[in-house]
């Protein structure tokens, strides 16, 4: 178990050792801990006469990672539009840390997106911008100092591997490193709920696979909440399977769930046509019997 | 949607995106740095063709009255008739109609090829507002840098006239600037300073709207650019007519 639970066998020890167990437990009970990051209440939208979504209903807890499967044009990208605000529902409620969101003025939602992150397909980094300006972007805008900033940028830079290309403009960067810098730039500010819109979407399989230790390395040591867009099955393979912790070293190593540990902070949804047709773990998932499931997980 | 539902679709939409440009230039943060960018890239960029194309039209308009003047024996009128026709008219449009052009273009190529990579939505999910950060600075530029663009131009076509006149037509160059200091009066110069600052807007307006409403991929950029360029240009001449008629209006210009 990992996250929050495993910050609470943490903490156990802590009790023990230290004797402090009303403040921790006060701590992990605490209510901002207990209300979901994310919560989608039966929401709709739809264009023109298409409908995107259809009474999508679910939850994302504190430090846990929603994957959400599905095909092209099923509502993914959408979900995550909405729950950034850049688009509004017809009907139904989204709540951002306990908060509805759903009415929000674009000069509400900007206080919200404070505490999001979103790493878009492509990256979308700012072509004009140099790699430090794009992660610096944030800070940029909210007058920090520039030590701060550039002390900042370097330490999202070293968590995606790439302080090397601080100076480069975005057309130097190859689409793995643009994936990369995109998620540094997502990072900054700390956020504690990030979006990923399906982010390994034609990389190569090694690159896909540092995307997604990135993701994984969020989720367990920096428990971030985060949504995985996405419609490759081999992330729903690491995300799912795989944990990161730091060995004695201080390196930060992947391991497999098995006797050691179980995954609880990942589960699935899968839409089709904007309708959620499956929601929970990566083992049901796989031995779900619905055609549309066992069609998209082994292609035919 | 049928024609006359989508233009008022589309006067409701830049209506509101000026709208919010105005507003956004008395929230924090302000972005007076990259105003001034746009100023330097509208103004300064712009200049050169400004100028140049001023000279040529005060040139020409010489080439072409002169000899009419001259049958009717009125070539001491020469330069009233240059200057008065640039700064009244020539001047304004054919600056705003340059600036279309080549800005215009620029406004909505760039805020297009944004939203189809998702730069926009990126703006936005960083928690800036695009409205103030990219749409406020180009118009606030647009009607600060015309006004100043179309002056420079109305010179450079006095100058191109004077020359002309002087060379082709003999006329000493202090006849055809007496002339034109005698011809221009105040209300022709407040009226060439006014109509610049509309076009500016309306250029401004159009543009980013256009770029910011892209959609379907590059080829929807393209498409954008050239309605932006397309839609400027008409608008600029169908209110300049209007602008005129309420300038003559207002200030008494255009009565001889």
């Amino acid at each position: 178990m990992l996250s929050a639970d495993n910050k609470r066998s943490k903490i156990d020890v802590q009790e023990s050792e230290l004797g402090a167990t009303a403040d921790i437990q006060e701590a992990v009970d605490a209510p901002s801990r207990t209300l979901p990051a994310i919560e989608f209440r039966d929401v709709h939208l739809s264009f023109d006469d298409k409908k995107i979504l259809n009474g999508v209903s679910f939850t994302v807890r504190r430090g846990e990672t929603k994957i959400i499967l599905g095909r092209s044009g099923g509502g993914k990208s959408t979900t995550i539009r909405l729950i950034l605000g850049l688009l509004k529902p017809d009907s139904g409620q989204i709540l951002v840390d306990g908060e509805d969101i759903t009415h929000y003025s674009e000069q509400e939602m900007m206080r919200v997106r404070q505490k999001m992150g979103m790493v878009f397909q492509e990256g979308a980094l700012f072509d004009s911008l140099s790699v430090y300006e794009n992660v610096a972007y944030r800070l940029h805008e909210q007058k920090v100092d520039e030590e701060t900033v550039e002390k900042e940028v370097r330490r999202m830079l070293r968590f995606v591997d790439l302080e090397d290309a601080i100076d480069k403009m975005p057309s130097e960067l190859s689409g793995g490193m643009r994936r990369r810098v995109g998620i540094a730039r997502a990072l900054v500010g700390d956020p504690t709920i990030v979006m990923f819109d399906e982010p390994t979407a034609g990389l190569d399989p090694p690159t896909a696979r540092t995307i997604c230790e990135l993701a994984i390395k969020l989720r367990d040591l920096e428990d971030v909440s985060s949504i995985f867009v996405t419609h490759e099955m081999n992330n729903l393979e690491y995300l799912s399977s795989e944990y990161a912790t730091v060995n004695d070293a201080g390196e930060v190593i992947y391991e497999m769930e098995g006797e050691k540990l179980c995954l609880i902070n990942t589960e699935v949804i899968m839409l089709r046509d904007g309708q959620i047709i499956f929601s929970g773990k990566d083992e049901q998932l796989r031995k779900a019997e619905d055609p549309y499931i066992t069609k998209f997980i082994r292609g035919k | 949607m049928n024609p006359l539902k989508n233009f008022i679709f589309q006067l409701q939409e830049i209506s509101l995106l000026v709208w919010q440009a105005f507003i956004g230039l008395f929230r924090k943060p302000r972005y007076l740095s990259e105003t001034i960018r746009q100023m330097d890239l509208i103004g300064v960029g712009s200049l050169p063709i400004v100028l140049l194309t001023g000279f040529f039209t005060g040139g020409v308009l010489i080439l072409q009255t002169y000899p009419t003047l001259e049958y009717y024996g009125g070539q001491s009128e020469a330069g009233h008739a240059v200057a008065t026709s640039l700064i009244r008219e020539l001047g304004p449009v054919l600056t705003a109609l340059i600036v279309s052009g080549r800005i215009g273009s620029a406004i909505s190529a760039e805020l297009g090829s944004m939203v189809v990579s998702q730069q926009i939505d990126a703006m936005r999910a960083l928690g800036t507002d695009p409205t103030r950060k990219l749409v406020s600075p180009r118009i606030v530029a647009l009607i600060f840098m015309l006004p100043l663009l179309t002056v420079a131009g109305d010179v450079f076509g006095i100058i191109g006239g004077s020359i002309v006149a002087s060379n082709l037509f003999n006329q000493p160059a202090n006849t055809f600037l007496s002339s034109v200091r005698i011809g221009i009066t105040p209300q022709d110069l407040i009226g060439g300073s006014i109509k610049p600052l509309f076009f500016g807007l309306i250029i401004g307006c159009i543009s980013c709207y256009k770029g910011l409403s892209t959609t379907g991929g590059t080829v929807g950029v393209g498409r954008s650019t050239t309605n932006a360029v397309v839609l400027s240009s008409i608008w600029v001449i169908v209110f300049d007519f209007f602008i005129s008629k309420a300038l003559q209006t207002v200030l008494d210009i255009g009565r001889l």
